[in-house]
């Protein structure tokens, strides 16, 4: 199975202080891991370091066999990103925002338009196309955020706690989505949650607090190293506390 | 191709947005105009301009404070220009332009670009309201200008790139307003003559002959009539080259002041 992201002894430093410290993470092709932490665990500051808005203080981060270090215009090729603030220009419609987001990929014309239906048709949101993204719901808005994400066909998506604000159904709705997109195509996923009802046995978990990883294997495996019941109990227990 | 699409991208994109903002481009006319119509005709009667280069008679003061005034245009287009990426920022819409593969510096430059020939057009704008209230320039002046407008609006704009990596938060861009684009535009040569200004304050005339801003000024000033002021076009392109660079650096994520800017 091919490694869609690699991260190696990753770590960024800010001011006298360590936001991260020695990360390693693995993510393969169709793969649906799972960043998981709690608030201010450094999950949001991985992200930034995974998709070069930060430079690491040391290590580095390849996303399809490129080091986003050495040759980032190459890596960042491979990638699609949902932020979890919205990134969208709510003033622009639908269909312009994703032709702005196609052509910072190089994706122009016919080609491009054609991606933009595929995509707007995959999420629903079809008819929506000339709407302003400032009228469509939170729920759509990330629907249209992962359609950009998309558009240029990555091989790797990360998507920062893209749930948050979401009401259940549309949080149900939007990972499975992203988990059929990782079945049916070979998308690899990094999903960063604090949300425990995101996570299925089979996902790969990377349990991250204070800057360092503190637990990396599949979801079920974890649960029955703690010995909790579930994913929610071992979270606790993994993290220091105590909650069987 | 790839890098041109992404610009053609950038441009479609500020071009919407310009459009969008109406009240942006009536400002942008209204601003000099209340200089030109209201300030220098109330200085008219006070202030002669002498027979300097490159004009080859006595002029009113409207005339020579014409190419002063598009540079305020163009340089509260170029702060708008840092308030639009440092708002950009704020709202995360920045970091759809600083994933994209592209380098940063195309990404940058395409920014550049599109905010130059946005503050082209106001300048247009302005000409044409300037030319109905009598005040003019040369008929292929307004023609050999642009290439000048094209150079100080890279160099005001790339002035706002730099700035905006340094501005922390939008509330802060009244900050910029009193310590970057007043002192800018008063000390400079745009609404008096370098020499009259150091009649009165030699110090105020070294300054204004070290502002930029002064030289793109003169660099208009000049082009408008046809002539090229070398020493005008080395401080803009120099200016250009330095403000440039500095952008460049402060959004280099290894380098720069962003990550700083985003955790906080």
């Amino acid at each position: 199975m091919s490694i869609a992201l690699q991260a190696s002894g990753l770590g960024f430093a800010y001011g006298a202080g360590f936001a991260l410290q020695a990360i390693d993470l693995t993510v393969a092709a169709g793969e649906f891991s799972v960043l998981l932490g709690p608030n201010g665990a450094g999950k949001s500051t991985l992200v930034c370091l995974l998709t070069r808005l930060f430079a690491p203080s040391s290590g580095d981060v390849a996303i399809g066999g490129h080091s986003l270090t050495r040759r980032p215009g190459k890596a960042l090729e491979g990638l699609g990103v949902v932020f979890q603030q919205t990134t969208l220009d709510l003033d622009l419609s639908v269909v312009q925002n994703l032709r702005y987001a196609a052509s910072l990929h190089g994706l122009a014309g016919r080609g491009a338009e054609a991606r933009i239906a595929e995509e707007l048709a995959r999420v629903g949101l079809a008819e929506c196309r000339d709407q302003p993204a400032r009228r469509l719901s939170g729920g759509n808005r990330r629907k249209l955020e992962l359609a950009r994400a998309l558009l240029h066909r990555p091989s790797l998506l990360i998507c920062d706690e893209p749930t948050v604000g979401l009401d259940m159904p549309s949080r149900r709705a939007l990972v499975a989505h992203v988990r059929s997109l990782c079945r049916d195509s070979g998308l690899a996923v990094l999903w960063t949650t604090h949300l425990m009802d995101e996570i299925e046995p089979d996902d790969q978990v990377v349990l991250i607090d204070r800057g360092r990883v503190r637990a990396a294997d599949s979801a079920a495996r974890l649960m029955a190293a703690s010995g909790a019941r579930d994913m929610e109990a071992a979270f606790t227990l993994l993290l220091g506390g105590d909650k069987r | 191709m790839i890098w041109l699409i992404a610009l053609w991208g950038i441009l479609v994109r500020e071009a919407l947005r310009f459009v969008r903002q109406r009240e942006r481009f009536i400002s942008a006319l209204v601003r000099p105009m209340l200089w030109l119509l209201v300030f220098a005709t109330g200085f008219r009667a006070a202030l002669g301009v002498a027979i300097t280069p490159p004009y080859a008679t006595y002029i009113t003061y409207e005339v020579y404070v014409l190419p002063g005034l598009i540079g305020m245009v163009q340089l509260f287009n170029g702060m708008q220009t840092s308030l639009s990426m440092v708002y950009d920022r704020e709202t995360g819409s920045m970091r759809t332009l600083l994933t994209s593969p592209l380098p940063r510096w195309w990404l940058l430059a395409s920014k550049l670009i599109a905010g130059t020939l946005v503050s082209v057009a106001q300048v247009y704008a302005f000409l044409l309201v300037a030319w109905m209230f009598g005040v003019t320039a040369p008929a292929w002046g307004y023609l050999t200008v642009l290439p000048a407008l094209l150079l100080s609006g890279l160099m005001l704009g790339a002035a706002g790139l730099f700035l905006s990596s340094a501005i922390r938060q939008l509330e802060n861009f009244a900050g910029v307003m009193n310590f970057v684009i007043f002192p800018a535009f008063f000390m400079s040569s745009a609404l008096y003559p370098l020499w009259k200004i150091a009649d009165s304050s030699p110090l105020l005339a070294t300054i204004a002959g070290f502002n930029p801003f002064s030289h793109a000024v003169e660099l208009i000033r000049f082009a408008l009539y046809l002539q090229i002021e070398p020493v005008a076009l080395a401080w803009v392109c120099g200016s250009l080259a330095v403000f440039a660079g500095l952008a460049i650096l402060g959004y280099d994520p290894s380098r720069g002041l962003m990550p700083r800017r985003v955790i906080e």
